[in-house]
């Protein structure tokens, strides 16, 4: 119960400090969870966030899977019986779900309700159009640096050509993207990327 | 004078529910970001919004702490539905992906791991790169009601591609300047709506 009041202490600190995404904590998650706590083992965390990105749905669902893992590994310690012990990893994944979304949402809440009944004013007319043109350039730029993540295996251009590809082919076209994954999926898989 | 105010009211989703089922449809859908998907589902699919109103939404859900997917879900759900709409949005976003997840790893007992995903993930993470940067430049007919000049958006876009993505200057702080220069820019056009 502790280590629950704990978690969800840490999570709530952190939320209001992701800006860009929750992914941008993870740094001081693995401090917390894996150095200093133990509460975690290095590759129960590194692989919660690969399993989270595989899977559908928003990246935020790996401190989820914090939770879930930290859940069976108190289970284990304890020693509890089955029925319990396919209970807490459940607890641990709602509570640092729960915890890590809840101060943000409650910000972009008020902040959306906010400009949703303003969005007539000057300001926020002003705000729309001067920031939209940097919402586009940031994206570019953050797909750049997404595809660009330096891989030893293979050389730069076969991964820079993949990407302007299929930059092209997401602009462009209306392909879905289920299929765009799906390949990338499996030339990762035989080394080509 | 309403530019873009009355626009997305024609077509919508008609109750809580319905945007419920229509974020948990999207959020399935959604590997290595949902950016993507969402554009497609609301913009060009569903139009719920139109491109320049989804531009001006993505723009405050990323400068807000938190997953801008979720920080979108709920700016939209709460102008359709208030309280009730921003839940029902994020409930959507969550509740299956966080199910099968769940489901995944308790069935193979955590045997998932970092090595047997690494080739795929590598492989995924270029593709993610190229669903994040297309899904902007698919952005760019929001621009076309936009009160600044076509010149005046390149200029801004490109400083801003160049800050980010080449001297890796950090994004808020990229926002906050370049984000206050666009918006007193725009204020400053003779397109600017006046006073009421």
């Amino acid at each position: 119960m502790e280590q629950w009041l704990e978690l969800s202490a840490h999570m709530l600190s952190l939320s209001l400090f992701t800006v860009g995404g929750v992914l941008v904590a993870a740094p001081e998650m693995h401090q917390f969870l894996v150095d200093d706590m133990h509460w975690l083992t290095d590759l129960q965390f590194t692989s919660s966030i690969a399993l989270a990105q595989a899977a559908p749905g928003p990246n935020v669902l790996f401190v989820a899977l914090l939770g879930w893992n930290i859940g069976v590994n108190a289970s284990t310690e304890m020693g509890s019986s089955a029925s319990l012990s396919g209970f807490v990893p459940i607890v641990g994944a709602l509570v640092a779900l729960f915890s890590i979304i809840a101060p943000s949402a409650s910000f972009a809440y008020f902040a959306g309700r906010w400009l949703n009944h303003n969005r007539n004013c000057r300001a926020v007319q002003a705000f729309r159009s001067g920031v939209a043109p940097i919402v586009i350039g940031l994206l570019v730029a953050s797909g750049w640096r997404l595809a660009s993540i330096p891989n030893s295996l293979v050389a730069d251009h076969v991964v820079y050509l993949v990407a302007a590809i299929s930059t092209l082919v997401v602009w462009r076209s209306r392909v879905h993207v289920l299929w765009l994954i799906a390949a990338g999926a499996v030339l990762g898989f035989a080394g080509v990327v | 004078m309403t530019k873009s105010s009355c626009s997305d009211s024609q077509m919508g989703p008609r109750t809580p529910r319905h945007l419920f089922l229509a974020f948990s449809l999207l959020s399935l859908q959604g590997f290595g970001g949902l950016i993507a998907i969402v554009q497609r589902e609301l913009v060009e699919k569903r139009k719920w919004l139109t491109p320049d109103e989804f531009l001006s939404d993505w723009a405050v859900a990323q400068t807000l702490p938190g997953p801008n997917v979720i920080n979108l879900a709920i700016i939209f759900g709460e102008r359709r539905f208030g309280f009730r709409g921003a839940c029902a949005a994020v409930a959507g976003l969550l509740t299956a992906p966080l199910v099968i997840l769940l489901t995944v790893v308790r069935l193979t007992q955590g045997a998932v791991e970092s090595q047997a995903l690494e080739g795929a993930l590598r492989g995924m993470g270029v593709i993610a790169g190229a669903l994040v940067a297309g899904s902007g430049l698919r952005m760019l007919p929001g621009l076309r009601k936009n009160l600044l000049s076509r010149s005046a958006c390149a200029v801004l876009a490109v400083t801003t591609f160049l800050a980010v993505g080449v001297f890796q200057i950090p994004v808020p702080i990229t926002m906050l300047i370049l984000g206050g220069l666009g918006s007193l820019w725009a204020l400053t056009r003779p397109e600017m709506p006046k006073r009421s």
